[in-house]
């Protein structure tokens, strides 16, 4: 047992890659539980930003300022009755909220949270992330259908439509980020598996956002935009218009078949949010790789996660002092400074000199997902719907051309001095 | 080179595809049969793993199983399925159509028993991390022409589709 742990913490390569059974299961574990775990949080988050954008308060009831309503919420939807219309198609029905799942799971299996940090490295890592995510409108489209009813159908209908539209500008737009990989001095060929991606970036000494500027933004930019219709967010729910069609594809669906709707798409948002931040972030890199380069810089941001954890820290113990001084209180205040203190030891232990290493990149990499995750929440809160015809417009007519020009200019740039060179011998 | 995988796996998954491909012309419902074909196409990129070549297990998935099986729903969905399903088939050819999967199974036995000597004895081992930059080579390398002329069908199939949804002009 130990000297598994002790061949894992010397090992630089993932658990798939070094053929550790044990170690492939245990990532496999953490990362369903730790994902799960935060698109929990992620509703609460959102509920509570949603109430501020529009001057509410929000969950306020359930412990302090409603941190526990994920869970009564949770145990709120296991409980419920779980209903299934009289005329449905029962096994589709059952089935398809299933497929909707695991399609969102899959995919973490090639998610790069550090060099080491990803159940495994596949060759066909990115194009692996798209053939199953793109199964997850299988499950939306039979949803619908099996429910026998009108406003599912309908929503279904829009809804693969729109994601079959979306998934030729996103598929476009990441091409683009693939082609810039084969850029690397001395490399003579690109790479499709998600940590080589990562490793481009490095060797070439930039994130390819900033690449052949403003290339690489534009293609971030268009992907950015397809990822929130592919997800079937705000502004683009049309799936799920609430002032249309009930709500969509789910509309008849009712308690843990319904939470594993709400699970899927909230594991997909982070799934396609850590495509974009591995294509165009620099994945697990630290930001300011080039400006703030040298040992001492290393030293310091990889102190961030520790003080970052410790900053938390104490924030929740200062709200625990502010908690009312009444007796009804007494169990959440010290439930918050438990918390408090539990952050505190988490940033401590991140501080000691071995962990900080292997720790900061998977810090950088959830940091950056969860300002995407922001995004989303603050897109929802700011943006009205758009109509369906506008949303087909919008995908065909500007994000498809867009995205096909950036991939061939970006070509012609790349290959810039080889076509010089071509040019001054043909002239 | 070690197997990915034990041979578990190949009748595994071949089994799945066979149950799955017999479902699909069983099934009166024709959303039934569309989805035990997703299954079928999910199996036999399987075996495209199988066979060391992850880069079409890829394109399999996200061709098949994620844009044309999406598109056949669709169209299915758009059908009055009740309907279908009470009316009368009214082509009863099974006898004709068990003669020909006969023969074409017969053939292929034919060719996998007296056409050995075409095949080469082993195939030619391509480490897997190179996979897709190997077929990106031989795509546009050493078959570029027929890659072009394949595209050029496709372009052909998008622009009739476009004429023929256009609107007239009168």
């Amino acid at each position: 047992m130990l000297n598994q742990l002790t061949q894992y913490l010397q090992s630089t390569v993932t658990p798939g890659q070094a053929g550790s059974m044990l170690w492939a299961t245990i990532y496999i574990l953490v990362i369903f539980a730790g994902i799960s775990l935060c698109v929990v949080f992620i509703n609460w988050g959102e509920r509570k930003a949603l109430a501020h954008f529009q001057i509410r308060l929000g969950p306020m009831r359930v412990g302090p300022h409603g941190l526990l309503q994920p869970i009564a919420d949770a145990l709120k939807l296991l409980l419920k009755e779980d209903t299934i219309p009289a005329n449905a198609d029962k096994v589709v029905f059952w089935v398809a909220p299933f497929i909707v799942t695991t399609a969102a799971f899959v995919v973490y299996l090639v998610v790069p949270f550090g060099p080491q940090h990803a159940v495994t490295d596949m060759n066909i890592g990115i194009l692996f992330m798209l053939g199953v995510s793109s199964l997850g409108v299988l499950g939306i489209i039979t949803a619908g259908w099996a429910s026998n009813s009108h406003y599912p159908l309908l929503g279904s209908l829009r809804s693969s439509a729109q994601m079959v539209s979306y998934e030729v500008a996103m598929g476009l737009a990441v091409i683009s980020a693939i082609l810039m990989t084969s850029f690397t001095p001395g490399s003579g060929s690109g790479t499709l598996s998600m940590i080589g991606i990562v490793e481009a970036q490095k060797a070439q000494g930039v994130w390819f956002l900033f690449k052949f500027f403003p290339l690489g933004l534009v293609a971030f930019v268009v992907f950015a935009i397809a990822m929130i219709a592919e997800t079937n967010r705000a502004p683009f729910d049309l799936p799920e218009a609430e002032s249309e069609l009930v709500a969509g594809f789910h509309t008849e669906y009712s308690g843990f078949r319904w939470s594993l709707f709400m699970l899927g798409e909230y594991a997909a948002m982070i799934a396609v949010s850590s495509i974009a931040v591995t294509l165009w972030l620099g994945g697990w890199m630290r930001p300011f790789p080039n400006l703030l380069s040298g040992t001492n810089w290393d030293t310091i941001f990889s102190l961030v996660p520790g003080a970052f954890f410790l900053f938390l820290s104490a924030v929740t113990l200062y709200s625990t002092a502010r908690m009312p001084k009444k007796l009804t209180f007494r169990i959440q205040t010290v439930g918050l400074g438990a918390f408090g203190l539990l952050l505190g030891a988490v940033g401590l232990v991140m501080l000691v000199p071995g962990v900080r290493e292997r720790v900061q990149d998977i810090f950088w990499f959830m940091l950056k997902v969860a300002v995407f995750m922001y995004l989303y929440i603050w897109y929802r809160a700011t943006w009205p719907r758009y109509r369906f015809d506008q949303l087909m417009r919008v995908g065909w007519k500007v994000l498809l051309p867009l995205s096909l020009g950036v991939l061939i200019v970006t070509g012609v740039v790349g290959l810039s001095p080889e076509l010089m060179t071509w040019l001054k011998g043909v002239l | 080179m070690t197997p990915i995988a034990p041979t578990f796996f190949f009748y595994f998954l071949s089994a799945v595809a066979l149950i799955s491909a017999i479902l699909v012309i069983t099934r009166k419902n024709p959303v039934h049969s569309a989805l035990a074909l997703i299954v079928t196409l999910l199996s036999l990129a399987g075996l495209y793993l199988m066979l060391y070549a992850p880069f079409v297990t890829g394109v399999q998935v996200i061709v098949y199983a994620g844009g044309i099986m999406v598109l056949f729903l669709f169209v299915i969905m758009l059908v009055n399925i009740e309907r279908a399903m009470k009316e009368e088939e009214f082509n009863k050819q099974w006898i004709a159509g068990l003669i020909a999967s006969l023969l074409l199974g017969g053939l292929f036995l034919a060719v996998y028993f007296k056409g050995r000597a075409i095949f080469p004895s082993e195939f030619t081992k391509i480490p897997e991390q190179m996979n897709t930059q190997q077929v990106g080579m031989l795509i546009f390398q050493n078959y570029l022409l027929p890659f072009e002329i394949a595209s050029l069908l496709l372009l052909v199939a998008i622009v009739g589709a476009v004429v023929m949804a256009k609107k007239k002009l009168s």
